[in-house]
């Protein structure tokens, strides 16, 4: 093999993953958000995805929504069908433990996923995406999917949202001080139920969004909701505690462990993925970012 | 004061004293356990299955109800149980069973032993995350060693000498179900005598309040990898038993939706009980073996139902709900 040929494998492995890595930050920083933020073992993340999959794709067939109005549907649709369950359900758990939180959310991702099935049935649902995003892009060197390149851009959006979002705006400030210090933040004034009504919806929405957008790469039937988790809760837990950043990182570099392994070592299949994040958070058990 | 003081010192001392002597009730699960084996003679295989379920329940029960260790990937020592005897008895031709199930547990203890020495000096979410991981890494390596594990397809061709070398195995699962039935009371004799002993006292002390527990200079880690192991080398041998009784194991075995099913089992009867696994597993069993049928999507909706309404109003689970029965029955009577 000359260098050449393994300089070009190299970098084969690292732009695919990467875009890979887009994509896990994509449809998981919305459990950053929950998760990370008001601390929720929040396992039914993956059934907000769900269901901001199925929301898109009946939009495009059943009302002829174009692609992009689809997601924004199923942002706004399903992060205010999420407030409801936050105020009846997940409020009265924030103080409980993590067994509770996680059973609570399990048992909510069960009842998602049944309900799902007996309205759409298990086949799985197709998704035709505008014809600018179906193509491929030549580099030069090699060609790349468009909708991943798209992936890769949407994602480097999201990111600098959420960061001005949470770092630059007046809520964003108030939703840091609420989750540092809840009391201190209600003793001056911030109504903190609200903001976590409000923050959660944020990130049910987002989980929606990027279950819409993932539609395309990794297909939907209603257990989306379960088969993709492990990978968000890597995702979040490697990245730390609330950090856009951490996130942003973690997604990354899972992203190119897991497309290398496998590249690599077919055989070891989503070995490494695992083996790297026990490694990860052995070293750091609040994750890359998080408060130790 | 004082007296009120000192009485309540001498409940207590009593309490202490009499709470671990036989309750009468404690003899129900095997009279029923025998009498299924003469009422339903046709169901023994259905039967086998719930005693390896209240088995596997009983294990986690341990590590989740007493000692506080909350995990979501218990199916990782079922999983080793399973492998290793089906191995044994199918690459490796030894076939006889009760060494068989000793040699699951060994080395589902060891796998026990080994990741709970590294994982549990991790606590809450990153703890959560480590056993999903870890049982979900074996998963991969047993996909990844198809060569081994036979892949998707499983072990197949695990045969089994008679029990004894005298009972051989019926079509229906009689011999099974006993032998279940046996191997389930010397664990569950095992449980009982841990949970009350300082040993188990120490574990519910970590499960109420680590920091005084180590305040106190209890050994809390040595405890806690001692309590999974043991847990472990149960899970193990009611895998084992799974592996023998289904002459066959697939990776599924090893999956997270194991992980969650027993989970599911031990919340529903009740956590820190014993008994609650007993409960737990054979009501889930039973219904899940007419529902699931029936209809699938009614099913798994009302398992998420069940979970999401005992978070809620009911944590301990059905036998804690007979318990506050109970009660307020007494405090009518009085």
């Amino acid at each position: 093999m000359s260098l050449e040929h393994i300089l070009s494998i190299g970098a084969g492995i690292l732009l695919d993953g990467l875009a890979y890595g887009m994509v896990l930050f994509i449809v998981s920083v919305g459990l950053s958000v929950t998760m990370g933020l008001m601390g929720f073992a929040n396992l039914a993340h993956g059934a907000f995805a769900m269901a901001g999959g199925y929301v898109t794709v009946s939009m495009m067939s059943a009302l002829g929504v174009p692609f992009e109005l689809a997601l924004v549907c199923a942002f706004v649709l399903v992060g205010a069908a999420s407030v409801p369950f936050e105020r009846l359900l997940y409020a009265r758990l924030y103080r409980a433990g993590e067994l509770d939180q996680v059973l609570l959310t399990i048992g909510l991702v069960f009842m998602t996923i049944a309900a799902f099935t007996y309205a759409y049935g298990p086949a799985p649902q197709a998704i035709r995406v505008p014809r600018y995003l179906s193509g491929s892009v030549d580099f030069g060197f090699r060609t790349f999917a468009a909708y991943r390149l798209f992936m890769v851009l949407v994602g480097a959006l999201m990111m600098g949202a959420l960061w001005y979002g949470f770092e630059r705006t007046s809520l964003g400030a108030r939703i840091r001080a609420a989750v540092d210090n809840r009391r201190m933040a209600q003793s001056i004034g911030i109504d903190v139920d609200r903001l976590f009504t409000l923050t959660f919806a944020l990130g049910s929405g987002l989980a929606a969004l990027g279950g819409g957008l993932a539609v395309n790469l990794t297909g939907l039937t209603p257990t989306f909701a379960i088969q993709y988790l492990v990978f968000f809760l890597i995702v979040v837990a490697v990245g730390g505690a609330g950090s856009i950043k951490g996130t942003v990182l973690a997604a990354l570099v899972l992203g190119v462990t897991d497309n290398a392994g496998k590249y690599l070592f077919p055989a070891g299949g989503a070995f490494f993925i695992y083996a790297a994040t026990i490694a990860l958070l052995l070293a750091k058990p609040a994750g890359l970012y998080g408060k130790e | 004061m004082a007296r009120s003081e000192r009485a309540s010192g001498a409940a207590a001392a009593e309490f202490l004293l009499k709470r671990h002597t036989l309750r009468p009730a404690e003899a129900l699960p095997w009279l029923i356990g025998i009498g299924a084996y003469f009422a339903f003679p046709d169901y023994m295989a259905l039967g086998t299955q719930i005693l390896i379920g209240v088995m596997f329940a009983l294990s986690l029960d341990l590590v989740l109800g007493y000692a506080g260790i909350v995990t979501l990937g218990h199916a990782a020592f079922f999983g080793t149980g399973a492998y290793a005897a089906a191995l044994l008895a199918a690459r490796l031709g030894w076939s006889e069973p009760l060494s068989g199930l000793a040699f699951a547990g060994v080395c589902a203890a060891l796998a026990g032993f080994v990741s709970g020495w590294v994982l549990l000096r991790y606590r809450g979410l990153t703890l959560l995350m480590l056993t999903l991981a870890t049982a979900i890494m074996l998963y991969e390596l047993g996909n990844a060693r198809a060569d081994i594990t036979g892949g998707y397809d499983g072990v197949t061709g695990i045969t089994i000498k008679p029990l004894f070398g005298r009972f051989d195995y019926d079509l229906y699962g009689h011999t099974y179900y006993l032998y279940a039935l046996a191997v389930l009371f010397v664990l569950f004799v095992v449980a009982r005598r841990i949970v009350y002993s300082p040993f188990g006292q120490a574990l519910v002390g970590i499960r109420e309040n680590l920091r005084r527990m180590e305040a106190i200079g209890s050994p809390v880690h040595r405890r806690l990898v001692a309590i999974y192991t043991i847990a472990a080398a149960m899970a193990g041998v009611a895998g084992g038993l799974y592996a023998q009784s289904n002459a066959f194991v697939t990776l599924s075995a090893l999956g997270f939706e194991r992980s969650a099913s027993v989970l599911v089992m031990l919340i529903l009867g009740g956590t820190g009980r014993l008994y609650g696994a007993f409960l737990g597993a054979a009501i889930y069993m039973l219904l899940e073996d007419s529902l699931a049928k029936l209809s699938p999507e009614f099913w798994e909706f009302g398992v998420g139902l069940v979970l999401v309404l005992t978070v809620l109003f009911a944590r301990g689970g059905l036998l804690g709900l007979l318990e506050r029965a109970a009660r307020r029955a007494r405090g009518l009577w009085r």
